[in-house]
Protein backbone atom coordinates (compact mmCIF):
# COMPACT_ATOMS: atom_id res chain seq x y z
CA UNK A 1 0.00 0.00 0.00
CA UNK A 2 1.77 3.47 -0.95
CA UNK A 3 1.63 5.91 0.77
CA UNK A 4 -1.60 7.67 0.07
CA UNK A 5 -4.69 5.97 -0.20
CA UNK A 6 -5.81 5.62 -3.99
CA UNK A 7 -8.57 6.81 -5.82
CA UNK A 8 -11.06 4.06 -4.96
CA UNK A 9 -10.80 4.34 -1.14
CA UNK A 10 -11.31 7.89 -1.43
CA UNK A 11 -14.08 7.78 -3.45
CA UNK A 12 -15.63 5.41 -0.95
CA UNK A 13 -15.18 8.08 2.39
CA UNK A 14 -16.42 10.81 -0.10
CA UNK A 15 -19.83 8.76 -0.53
CA UNK A 16 -19.39 7.90 3.36
CA UNK A 17 -19.19 11.11 4.37
CA UNK A 18 -22.04 12.58 1.67
CA UNK A 19 -24.23 9.53 3.69
CA UNK A 20 -23.03 10.93 7.06
CA UNK A 21 -24.18 14.62 6.34
CA UNK A 22 -27.08 14.28 3.09
CA UNK A 23 -29.59 13.19 6.25
CA UNK A 24 -29.28 15.95 8.13
CA UNK A 25 -29.33 18.72 5.22
CA UNK A 26 -32.50 16.76 4.35
CA UNK A 27 -33.81 17.72 7.72
CA UNK A 28 -32.59 21.14 7.50
CA UNK A 29 -34.78 21.53 4.09
CA UNK A 30 -37.63 20.03 5.15
CA UNK A 31 -38.02 22.10 8.51
CA UNK A 32 -38.33 25.30 6.26
CA UNK A 33 -40.98 23.63 4.28
CA UNK A 34 -44.12 25.78 3.51
CA UNK A 35 -46.13 22.63 2.61
CA UNK A 36 -48.42 20.58 5.70
CA UNK A 37 -46.46 17.42 4.77
CA UNK A 38 -42.97 16.76 4.70
CA UNK A 39 -41.19 17.21 1.02
CA UNK A 40 -37.32 17.26 0.08
CA UNK A 41 -36.40 19.79 -1.93
CA UNK A 42 -39.04 22.49 0.14
CA UNK A 43 -41.87 24.06 -2.32
CA UNK A 44 -41.93 27.67 -0.81
CA UNK A 45 -39.76 28.39 2.25
CA UNK A 46 -41.47 29.87 5.46
CA UNK A 47 -40.52 29.45 9.35
CA UNK A 48 -44.15 28.38 9.78
CA UNK A 49 -43.22 24.78 11.29
CA UNK A 50 -40.61 26.52 13.88
CA UNK A 51 -43.54 28.80 15.35
CA UNK A 52 -45.66 25.03 15.27
CA UNK A 53 -42.90 24.15 17.46
CA UNK A 54 -43.10 27.17 19.96
CA UNK A 55 -47.47 26.87 19.41
CA UNK A 56 -47.57 22.96 20.63
CA UNK A 57 -47.54 23.07 24.52
CA UNK A 58 -46.30 19.88 25.02
CA UNK A 59 -43.09 21.05 22.85
CA UNK A 60 -42.71 23.92 25.23
CA UNK A 61 -42.87 21.86 28.37
CA UNK A 62 -40.87 19.31 27.55
CA UNK A 63 -38.16 21.44 26.03
CA UNK A 64 -38.27 23.00 29.52
CA UNK A 65 -37.95 19.58 31.12
CA UNK A 66 -34.90 18.30 29.04
CA UNK A 67 -33.49 21.44 29.81
CA UNK A 68 -33.54 21.14 33.70
CA UNK A 69 -33.01 17.79 33.30
CA UNK A 70 -30.16 17.73 31.66
CA UNK A 71 -28.28 21.01 33.56
CA UNK A 72 -29.44 19.51 37.47
CA UNK A 73 -28.45 15.77 36.25
CA UNK A 74 -24.84 16.58 34.47
CA UNK A 75 -24.41 18.98 38.41
CA UNK A 76 -25.03 16.17 40.57
CA UNK A 77 -23.14 13.73 38.42
CA UNK A 78 -20.01 16.62 38.42
CA UNK A 79 -20.55 17.14 42.57
CA UNK A 80 -20.09 13.24 42.62
CA UNK A 81 -18.08 12.08 39.98
CA UNK A 82 -15.16 14.73 40.48
CA UNK A 83 -14.53 13.87 43.70
CA UNK A 84 -14.62 10.19 42.76
CA UNK A 85 -12.38 10.66 39.81
CA UNK A 86 -9.43 12.70 41.86
CA UNK A 87 -9.92 10.07 44.54
CA UNK A 88 -9.26 7.25 41.51
CA UNK A 89 -6.44 8.85 40.71
CA UNK A 90 -4.98 10.25 43.84
CA UNK A 91 -5.42 7.30 46.43
CA UNK A 92 -4.44 5.18 43.37
CA UNK A 93 -2.57 2.77 45.74
CA UNK A 94 -5.01 2.57 48.76
CA UNK A 95 -7.99 2.14 47.01
CA UNK A 96 -9.21 -1.34 45.36
CA UNK A 97 -9.25 -1.50 41.56
CA UNK A 98 -12.67 -2.62 40.92
CA UNK A 99 -13.88 0.45 42.02
CA UNK A 100 -12.47 2.41 39.08
CA UNK A 101 -14.34 -0.43 37.20
CA UNK A 102 -17.69 0.04 39.04
CA UNK A 103 -17.74 3.32 37.24
CA UNK A 104 -17.56 2.26 33.88
CA UNK A 105 -20.74 -0.70 34.63
CA UNK A 106 -23.24 1.58 33.66
CA UNK A 107 -22.15 1.64 30.08
CA UNK A 108 -22.01 -2.02 30.35
CA UNK A 109 -25.79 -2.19 31.06
CA UNK A 110 -27.98 -1.59 28.19
CA UNK A 111 -29.65 1.25 28.52
CA UNK A 112 -32.73 0.42 27.94
CA UNK A 113 -32.53 -2.48 30.59
CA UNK A 114 -31.25 0.54 33.13
CA UNK A 115 -34.12 2.53 32.49
CA UNK A 116 -36.79 -0.62 32.77
CA UNK A 117 -35.02 -1.21 35.96
CA UNK A 118 -35.97 1.71 37.44
CA UNK A 119 -38.94 2.10 36.21
CA UNK A 120 -39.65 -1.32 38.76
CA UNK A 121 -37.51 0.00 41.26
CA UNK A 122 -38.60 3.83 41.66
CA UNK A 123 -41.19 4.73 40.00
CA UNK A 124 -43.42 2.03 40.93
CA UNK A 125 -41.64 -0.10 43.98
CA UNK A 126 -40.80 3.25 45.53
CA UNK A 127 -43.29 5.57 44.07
CA UNK A 128 -41.06 8.50 43.42
CA UNK A 129 -42.36 11.20 40.90
CA UNK A 130 -41.52 11.42 37.25
CA UNK A 131 -39.16 14.63 37.77
CA UNK A 132 -37.40 12.80 40.47
CA UNK A 133 -36.75 9.05 38.59
CA UNK A 134 -35.85 11.13 35.57
CA UNK A 135 -33.21 13.27 37.43
CA UNK A 136 -31.88 9.67 38.87
CA UNK A 137 -31.64 7.92 35.52
CA UNK A 138 -30.13 10.56 33.52
CA UNK A 139 -27.37 11.56 36.61
CA UNK A 140 -26.54 7.72 36.51
CA UNK A 141 -26.39 7.85 32.74
CA UNK A 142 -23.91 10.09 32.39
CA UNK A 143 -22.12 9.10 35.34
CA UNK A 144 -19.47 7.42 33.32
CA UNK A 145 -18.58 10.01 31.01
CA UNK A 146 -18.07 12.30 34.16
CA UNK A 147 -15.95 10.09 36.16
CA UNK A 148 -14.04 8.52 32.92
CA UNK A 149 -13.63 11.76 31.21
CA UNK A 150 -12.38 13.73 34.36
CA UNK A 151 -9.93 10.65 35.14
CA UNK A 152 -7.99 11.07 31.61
CA UNK A 153 -7.35 14.22 32.32
CA UNK A 154 -6.22 13.82 35.93
CA UNK A 155 -3.89 10.61 35.08
CA UNK A 156 -1.81 13.71 33.37
CA UNK A 157 -1.48 15.87 36.12
CA UNK A 158 1.21 15.70 38.86
CA UNK A 159 -0.13 15.43 42.20
CA UNK A 160 3.66 16.35 43.46
CA UNK A 161 2.53 19.82 43.11
CA UNK A 162 -0.38 19.56 45.10
CA UNK A 163 1.28 18.27 47.97
CA UNK A 164 4.26 20.77 47.38
CA UNK A 165 1.23 23.14 47.42
CA UNK A 166 0.22 21.44 51.42
CA UNK A 167 3.14 20.74 52.66
CA UNK A 168 4.34 24.94 51.87
CA UNK A 169 0.79 25.40 54.33
CA UNK A 170 -2.09 25.62 51.80
CA UNK A 171 -5.56 23.61 52.77
CA UNK A 172 -6.25 20.91 51.31
CA UNK A 173 -9.63 21.93 50.09
CA UNK A 174 -8.23 25.53 48.78
CA UNK A 175 -5.57 23.14 47.27
CA UNK A 176 -7.85 21.66 45.67
CA UNK A 177 -9.60 24.47 43.86
CA UNK A 178 -6.54 26.32 43.05
CA UNK A 179 -3.99 24.22 42.03
CA UNK A 180 -5.71 20.89 40.73
CA UNK A 181 -9.04 21.95 39.46
CA UNK A 182 -6.87 25.00 37.50
CA UNK A 183 -5.20 22.06 35.87
CA UNK A 184 -8.21 19.91 34.85
CA UNK A 185 -10.37 22.61 33.91
CA UNK A 186 -10.51 21.06 30.13
CA UNK A 187 -11.92 18.23 30.89
CA UNK A 188 -14.50 19.18 33.49
CA UNK A 189 -15.75 21.18 30.55
CA UNK A 190 -15.20 18.33 28.41
CA UNK A 191 -17.44 16.24 30.72
CA UNK A 192 -19.94 18.61 30.87
CA UNK A 193 -21.02 19.33 27.41
CA UNK A 194 -20.46 15.25 26.66
CA UNK A 195 -22.63 14.63 29.87
CA UNK A 196 -25.19 17.27 29.00
CA UNK A 197 -25.48 16.24 25.26
CA UNK A 198 -26.11 12.67 26.24
CA UNK A 199 -29.02 13.78 28.21
CA UNK A 200 -29.88 16.21 26.17
CA UNK A 201 -30.59 13.22 23.21
CA UNK A 202 -31.38 10.35 25.66
CA UNK A 203 -34.35 8.29 24.67
CA UNK A 204 -33.72 4.68 26.52
CA UNK A 205 -33.69 5.60 29.91
CA UNK A 206 -36.57 8.25 29.82
CA UNK A 207 -38.55 6.33 27.54
CA UNK A 208 -40.26 4.57 30.84
CA UNK A 209 -39.70 7.44 33.10
CA UNK A 210 -41.43 10.12 31.48
CA UNK A 211 -45.65 10.01 32.61
CA UNK A 212 -48.56 11.70 32.28
CA UNK A 213 -47.94 15.57 32.13
CA UNK A 214 -44.16 15.23 32.34
CA UNK A 215 -41.88 14.12 29.36
CA UNK A 216 -38.49 14.92 27.64
CA UNK A 217 -38.14 16.41 24.29
CA UNK A 218 -36.96 13.42 22.58
CA UNK A 219 -39.67 11.35 23.89
CA UNK A 220 -42.31 13.75 22.96
CA UNK A 221 -40.61 14.17 19.31
CA UNK A 222 -41.30 10.09 19.24
CA UNK A 223 -44.58 10.20 20.07
CA UNK A 224 -45.41 13.21 17.64
CA UNK A 225 -43.72 11.41 14.66
CA UNK A 226 -45.70 8.31 15.32
CA UNK A 227 -49.22 10.36 15.26
CA UNK A 228 -48.42 13.60 12.64
CA UNK A 229 -45.97 13.10 9.86
CA UNK A 230 -45.67 17.16 9.19
CA UNK A 231 -42.71 19.38 9.01
CA UNK A 232 -42.47 20.32 12.98
CA UNK A 233 -40.03 17.56 13.88
CA UNK A 234 -37.63 18.35 11.21
CA UNK A 235 -38.04 22.43 12.86
CA UNK A 236 -37.49 20.94 16.22
CA UNK A 237 -34.36 18.67 15.02
CA UNK A 238 -32.99 21.98 13.62
CA UNK A 239 -33.13 23.51 16.93
CA UNK A 240 -31.80 20.33 18.55
CA UNK A 241 -29.00 20.74 16.11
CA UNK A 242 -28.39 24.34 16.55
CA UNK A 243 -28.15 23.66 19.99
CA UNK A 244 -25.52 21.18 19.26
CA UNK A 245 -23.46 23.43 17.05
CA UNK A 246 -23.12 26.10 19.47
CA UNK A 247 -21.67 23.40 22.10
CA UNK A 248 -19.20 22.39 19.90
CA UNK A 249 -18.61 25.82 18.78
CA UNK A 250 -17.66 26.42 22.71
CA UNK A 251 -15.82 23.59 23.35
CA UNK A 252 -13.64 24.30 19.76
CA UNK A 253 -12.89 27.81 21.33
CA UNK A 254 -12.03 26.53 24.80
CA UNK A 255 -10.41 22.86 23.68
CA UNK A 256 -10.67 22.21 20.22
CA UNK A 257 -12.45 19.73 19.05
CA UNK A 258 -10.32 16.75 18.71
CA UNK A 259 -10.23 16.51 22.31
CA UNK A 260 -14.15 15.20 22.31
CA UNK A 261 -12.89 12.37 20.03
CA UNK A 262 -10.57 10.58 22.31
CA UNK B 1 12.30 2.80 68.65
CA UNK B 2 12.59 5.72 65.87
CA UNK B 3 11.83 3.14 63.10
CA UNK B 4 9.14 1.83 64.85
CA UNK B 5 7.33 5.43 65.03
CA UNK B 6 7.93 6.08 61.54
CA UNK B 7 6.40 3.01 60.65
CA UNK B 8 3.31 3.71 62.66
CA UNK B 9 3.31 7.08 60.99
CA UNK B 10 3.55 5.89 57.80
CA UNK B 11 0.84 3.02 58.53
CA UNK B 12 -1.37 5.64 60.00
CA UNK B 13 -1.12 8.20 56.83
CA UNK B 14 -1.65 5.05 54.18
CA UNK B 15 -4.74 4.20 56.54
CA UNK B 16 -6.43 7.72 56.56
CA UNK B 17 -5.51 8.30 52.93
CA UNK B 18 -7.36 5.14 52.02
CA UNK B 19 -9.98 6.49 54.14
CA UNK B 20 -10.23 9.86 52.59
CA UNK B 21 -10.51 8.29 49.01
CA UNK B 22 -13.11 5.64 50.09
CA UNK B 23 -15.22 8.91 51.65
CA UNK B 24 -14.52 10.95 48.36
CA UNK B 25 -15.38 8.14 46.38
CA UNK B 26 -18.42 7.05 48.59
CA UNK B 27 -21.42 9.01 47.00
CA UNK B 28 -20.65 8.01 43.38
CA UNK B 29 -19.65 4.61 44.59
CA UNK B 30 -23.51 4.33 46.44
CA UNK B 31 -24.90 5.99 43.60
CA UNK B 32 -24.23 3.42 41.49
CA UNK B 33 -24.69 0.39 43.79
CA UNK B 34 -28.29 1.65 44.95
CA UNK B 35 -29.98 3.40 41.60
CA UNK B 36 -28.07 0.59 39.03
CA UNK B 37 -26.65 -2.27 40.86
CA UNK B 38 -29.74 -3.22 42.99
CA UNK B 39 -32.37 -2.33 40.66
CA UNK B 40 -30.74 -4.44 37.76
CA UNK B 41 -30.28 -7.07 40.11
CA UNK B 42 -33.84 -6.97 41.19
CA UNK B 43 -35.17 -7.29 38.09
CA UNK B 44 -32.62 -10.01 36.81
CA UNK B 45 -33.31 -12.17 40.39
CA UNK B 46 -37.52 -11.56 39.65
CA UNK B 47 -37.38 -14.07 36.62
CA UNK B 48 -35.64 -16.65 38.56
CA UNK B 49 -38.49 -16.74 41.68
CA UNK B 50 -41.61 -17.44 39.32
CA UNK B 51 -44.08 -19.73 40.83
CA UNK B 52 -44.13 -22.21 37.70
CA UNK B 53 -40.31 -22.79 38.12
CA UNK B 54 -36.52 -21.23 38.63
CA UNK B 55 -36.19 -21.61 34.86
CA UNK B 56 -40.21 -21.00 33.89
CA UNK B 57 -40.07 -17.63 31.79
CA UNK B 58 -36.54 -18.38 30.41
CA UNK B 59 -39.00 -21.90 29.23
CA UNK B 60 -42.01 -20.03 28.13
CA UNK B 61 -39.61 -17.08 26.20
CA UNK B 62 -38.17 -19.56 24.10
CA UNK B 63 -41.23 -21.77 23.45
CA UNK B 64 -43.03 -18.71 22.31
CA UNK B 65 -41.45 -19.01 18.37
CA UNK B 66 -42.54 -15.10 18.25
CA UNK B 67 -39.73 -14.45 20.86
CA UNK B 68 -37.22 -16.32 19.43
CA UNK B 69 -37.57 -14.95 15.97
CA UNK B 70 -37.30 -11.51 17.82
CA UNK B 71 -34.19 -12.64 19.22
CA UNK B 72 -32.40 -14.16 16.28
CA UNK B 73 -33.53 -10.89 14.31
CA UNK B 74 -32.04 -8.49 16.86
CA UNK B 75 -28.76 -10.74 16.59
CA UNK B 76 -29.01 -10.52 13.03
CA UNK B 77 -29.32 -6.64 12.19
CA UNK B 78 -26.63 -6.22 15.10
CA UNK B 79 -24.61 -8.42 13.05
CA UNK B 80 -24.99 -7.17 9.95
CA UNK B 81 -24.80 -3.56 11.24
CA UNK B 82 -21.26 -4.00 12.88
CA UNK B 83 -19.88 -5.81 9.44
CA UNK B 84 -20.75 -3.08 7.46
CA UNK B 85 -19.86 -0.16 9.30
CA UNK B 86 -16.61 -2.23 10.04
CA UNK B 87 -15.87 -1.98 6.31
CA UNK B 88 -16.70 1.64 5.57
CA UNK B 89 -16.17 2.97 9.13
CA UNK B 90 -12.31 1.11 8.20
CA UNK B 91 -11.79 2.21 4.67
CA UNK B 92 -12.98 6.07 5.82
CA UNK B 93 -10.39 5.53 9.26
CA UNK B 94 -7.89 4.72 7.08
CA UNK B 95 -8.57 7.41 3.95
CA UNK B 96 -9.35 10.60 7.14
CA UNK B 97 -5.68 8.95 9.01
CA UNK B 98 -3.42 9.81 5.52
CA UNK B 99 -5.43 12.99 5.07
CA UNK B 100 -3.73 16.87 5.45
CA UNK B 101 -3.93 17.95 9.22
CA UNK B 102 -6.72 20.42 7.93
CA UNK B 103 -8.51 18.58 5.97
CA UNK B 104 -8.36 15.80 9.06
CA UNK B 105 -9.57 18.00 11.68
CA UNK B 106 -12.36 19.18 9.59
CA UNK B 107 -13.36 15.47 8.58
CA UNK B 108 -13.02 14.34 12.35
CA UNK B 109 -15.48 17.08 13.35
CA UNK B 110 -17.89 16.21 10.52
CA UNK B 111 -17.69 12.55 12.02
CA UNK B 112 -18.47 13.87 15.56
CA UNK B 113 -21.35 16.05 14.55
CA UNK B 114 -23.36 13.29 13.45
CA UNK B 115 -22.31 11.85 16.64
CA UNK B 116 -23.79 14.57 19.29
CA UNK B 117 -26.81 14.58 17.34
CA UNK B 118 -29.73 12.66 19.06
CA UNK B 119 -30.81 9.30 17.72
CA UNK B 120 -34.34 10.51 17.38
CA UNK B 121 -33.78 13.32 14.69
CA UNK B 122 -31.22 10.65 13.03
CA UNK B 123 -34.13 8.14 12.89
CA UNK B 124 -36.75 10.76 11.81
CA UNK B 125 -33.87 11.54 8.84
CA UNK B 126 -34.50 8.48 7.11
CA UNK B 127 -38.12 8.34 7.68
CA UNK B 128 -38.25 11.72 5.22
CA UNK B 129 -36.29 9.49 2.91
CA UNK B 130 -37.20 6.15 3.05
CA UNK B 131 -41.37 6.70 3.22
CA UNK B 132 -43.64 6.08 0.39
CA UNK B 133 -43.38 9.19 -0.54
CA UNK B 134 -39.97 9.90 0.70
CA UNK B 135 -37.24 10.96 -1.53
CA UNK B 136 -35.99 8.28 -2.78
CA UNK B 137 -39.13 7.09 -3.71
CA UNK B 138 -40.16 10.42 -5.40
CA UNK B 139 -36.74 10.51 -7.17
CA UNK B 140 -37.17 7.17 -8.38
CA UNK B 141 -40.52 7.24 -9.97
CA UNK B 142 -39.98 10.82 -11.82
CA UNK B 143 -36.86 9.09 -13.13
CA UNK B 144 -39.29 6.63 -14.25
CA UNK B 145 -37.55 3.77 -12.90
CA UNK B 146 -40.18 2.28 -10.81
CA UNK B 147 -43.99 3.24 -11.74
CA UNK B 148 -45.48 2.43 -8.13
CA UNK B 149 -43.49 3.48 -5.28
CA UNK B 150 -41.59 0.99 -3.33
CA UNK B 151 -42.32 -0.07 0.21
CA UNK B 152 -38.69 0.34 1.94
CA UNK B 153 -39.70 1.27 5.64
CA UNK B 154 -40.57 -1.25 7.87
CA UNK B 155 -38.00 -3.78 6.42
CA UNK B 156 -35.23 -5.03 7.88
CA UNK B 157 -33.30 -3.52 5.21
CA UNK B 158 -34.20 -0.02 6.77
CA UNK B 159 -33.48 -0.78 10.19
CA UNK B 160 -29.72 -1.58 9.11
CA UNK B 161 -29.76 1.93 7.08
CA UNK B 162 -30.12 3.49 9.92
CA UNK B 163 -28.03 1.85 12.73
CA UNK B 164 -24.90 1.95 10.09
CA UNK B 165 -26.17 5.67 10.08
CA UNK B 166 -25.85 5.53 13.67
CA UNK B 167 -22.83 3.83 14.25
CA UNK B 168 -20.32 4.47 10.92
CA UNK B 169 -18.69 7.60 12.97
CA UNK B 170 -18.41 6.14 16.48
CA UNK B 171 -16.48 3.72 14.29
CA UNK B 172 -14.51 6.00 12.05
CA UNK B 173 -13.54 7.62 15.26
CA UNK B 174 -12.60 4.85 16.89
CA UNK B 175 -10.53 3.31 14.09
CA UNK B 176 -8.58 6.94 12.94
CA UNK B 177 -7.08 7.28 16.06
CA UNK B 178 -5.21 3.81 15.92
CA UNK B 179 -4.39 4.03 12.26
CA UNK B 180 -2.66 7.22 12.26
CA UNK B 181 -0.49 5.44 15.10
CA UNK B 182 0.62 2.88 12.96
CA UNK B 183 4.14 4.49 11.57
CA UNK B 184 4.34 5.17 7.90
CA UNK B 185 7.30 3.68 7.70
CA UNK B 186 6.54 0.32 8.31
CA UNK B 187 4.02 0.46 5.14
CA UNK B 188 6.99 1.64 3.16
CA UNK B 189 9.07 -0.65 4.59
CA UNK B 190 6.47 -3.40 3.29
CA UNK B 191 6.10 -2.30 -0.26
CA UNK B 192 9.41 -1.66 -0.87
CA UNK B 193 10.27 -5.18 0.23
CA UNK B 194 7.94 -6.23 -2.37
CA UNK B 195 4.80 -6.89 -1.00
CA UNK B 196 1.83 -5.74 -3.03
CA UNK B 197 -0.57 -3.42 -1.45
CA UNK B 198 -2.93 -6.35 -1.21
CA UNK B 199 -0.50 -7.99 0.67
CA UNK B 200 0.25 -5.24 3.03
CA UNK B 201 -2.97 -4.45 3.83
CA UNK B 202 -3.63 -7.73 4.56
CA UNK B 203 -0.36 -8.80 6.40
CA UNK B 204 0.53 -5.53 7.91
CA UNK B 205 -1.68 -2.33 8.34
CA UNK B 206 -5.04 -5.08 9.26
CA UNK B 207 -3.21 -6.88 12.00
CA UNK B 208 -2.09 -3.85 13.46
CA UNK B 209 -5.36 -2.66 13.36
CA UNK B 210 -6.73 -5.30 15.11
CA UNK B 211 -7.16 -3.73 18.77
CA UNK B 212 -9.21 -0.34 17.47
CA UNK B 213 -11.28 -2.73 15.22
CA UNK B 214 -12.47 -5.10 18.14
CA UNK B 215 -12.87 -1.73 20.27
CA UNK B 216 -15.45 -0.28 17.80
CA UNK B 217 -16.83 -3.79 17.05
CA UNK B 218 -17.84 -3.78 20.60
CA UNK B 219 -19.14 -0.66 20.56
CA UNK B 220 -21.41 -1.33 16.98
CA UNK B 221 -22.63 -4.66 18.29
CA UNK B 222 -23.68 -3.72 22.25
CA UNK B 223 -25.31 -0.03 20.39
CA UNK B 224 -27.26 -1.91 17.68
CA UNK B 225 -27.95 -4.67 19.89
CA UNK B 226 -29.86 -2.49 22.57
CA UNK B 227 -31.19 0.39 20.51
CA UNK B 228 -34.52 1.57 20.64
CA UNK B 229 -35.73 4.14 18.78
CA UNK B 230 -34.01 3.44 15.35
CA UNK B 231 -35.97 0.13 15.30
CA UNK B 232 -39.16 1.54 16.31
CA UNK B 233 -39.19 4.41 13.92
CA UNK B 234 -37.72 2.49 11.07
CA UNK B 235 -38.93 -1.14 11.93
CA UNK B 236 -42.42 -0.37 13.37
CA UNK B 237 -44.43 -3.58 14.66
CA UNK B 238 -43.10 -5.60 11.84
CA UNK B 239 -39.42 -5.45 12.63
CA UNK B 240 -39.72 -6.21 16.40
CA UNK B 241 -36.46 -6.27 17.97
CA UNK B 242 -35.84 -7.18 21.79
CA UNK B 243 -35.48 -3.22 23.01
CA UNK B 244 -39.05 -2.58 21.07
CA UNK B 245 -40.58 -6.04 22.42
CA UNK B 246 -39.00 -5.33 26.01
CA UNK B 247 -41.20 -1.50 25.84
CA UNK B 248 -43.93 -3.17 24.77
CA UNK B 249 -44.51 -6.24 27.46
CA UNK B 250 -43.53 -3.60 30.45
CA UNK B 251 -45.64 -0.46 28.83
CA UNK B 252 -48.57 -1.94 26.33
CA UNK B 253 -49.06 -5.41 28.10
CA UNK B 254 -48.15 -4.86 32.06
CA UNK B 255 -46.05 -8.35 31.36
CA UNK B 256 -43.34 -7.67 33.74
CA UNK B 257 -41.98 -10.88 33.88
CA UNK B 258 -41.77 -10.79 30.23
CA UNK B 259 -40.42 -7.65 30.14
CA UNK B 260 -37.87 -8.87 33.07
CA UNK B 261 -36.78 -12.15 30.91
CA UNK B 262 -35.86 -9.72 27.84
CA UNK B 263 -33.98 -7.42 30.05
CA UNK B 264 -31.97 -10.24 31.50
CA UNK B 265 -31.34 -12.22 28.28
CA UNK B 266 -30.18 -8.42 26.88
CA UNK B 267 -27.70 -7.46 29.48
CA UNK B 268 -25.91 -11.19 29.36
CA UNK B 269 -25.45 -10.84 25.65
CA UNK B 270 -24.29 -7.27 26.27
CA UNK B 271 -21.52 -8.72 28.83
CA UNK B 272 -20.78 -11.76 27.44
CA UNK B 273 -20.04 -9.79 24.03
CA UNK B 274 -17.59 -7.31 25.45
CA UNK B 275 -16.07 -10.27 28.31
CA UNK B 276 -14.93 -12.22 25.39
CA UNK B 277 -13.99 -9.53 22.92
CA UNK B 278 -11.78 -7.50 25.50
CA UNK B 279 -10.73 -10.85 26.34
CA UNK B 280 -9.58 -11.43 22.48
CA UNK B 281 -8.37 -8.43 22.18
CA UNK B 282 -5.67 -8.44 25.05
CA UNK B 283 -4.77 -12.28 23.12
CA UNK B 284 -4.03 -10.96 19.66
CA UNK B 285 -2.97 -7.53 20.53
CA UNK B 286 0.39 -7.34 18.25
CA UNK B 287 1.68 -4.74 20.07
CA UNK B 288 1.59 -6.67 23.18
CA UNK B 289 4.25 -9.29 21.86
Amino acid sequence: MSNRPNFVLIAIAVLVYLFLMGPLVIVVGASLSDTTFLTFPPQGLSLRWFENVFAISAFRRTIVTSLQIAILGTFVALLIGLPAAYALNRYRIELPRWLGTLFVLPILVPEIVFGFALLKSLSVGAGVPVFGALLVGHTLLVLPYVVRVISASLASFDFSIEEAAISLGSAPLKTFFTIVLPNVRAGVIAAFILAFITSLNDVSVSLFLTGPGVSTLPIQILAHVEQFFDPTVASVSVLLMFLTVAVMAVVERTLGLTFLAK
Amino acid sequence: MDGDAAAMRSKWRLLSSGLAGWALTAPATLAVIGFLLVPIGIVIAGTFMDPRGIFAPYVAYFNSGFRTTVLFRTLQIAALTTIISLVFGFITAYVVSRAPSRLKSLLIIAAVFPLLTGVVVRAFAWLIILGRNGILNNTLVNLGIISEPLELLYTQGAVIIGMVYLFVPLMILSLAGVLENIPQDVLQASSSLGASPVATFWQVLLPLAVPGLIVGAVLVFTGSFTAYATPQLLGGERQTVLATLLQQRAMVSFDWVGASTIATIMTAITISVVLVMSHLARRINPMAT
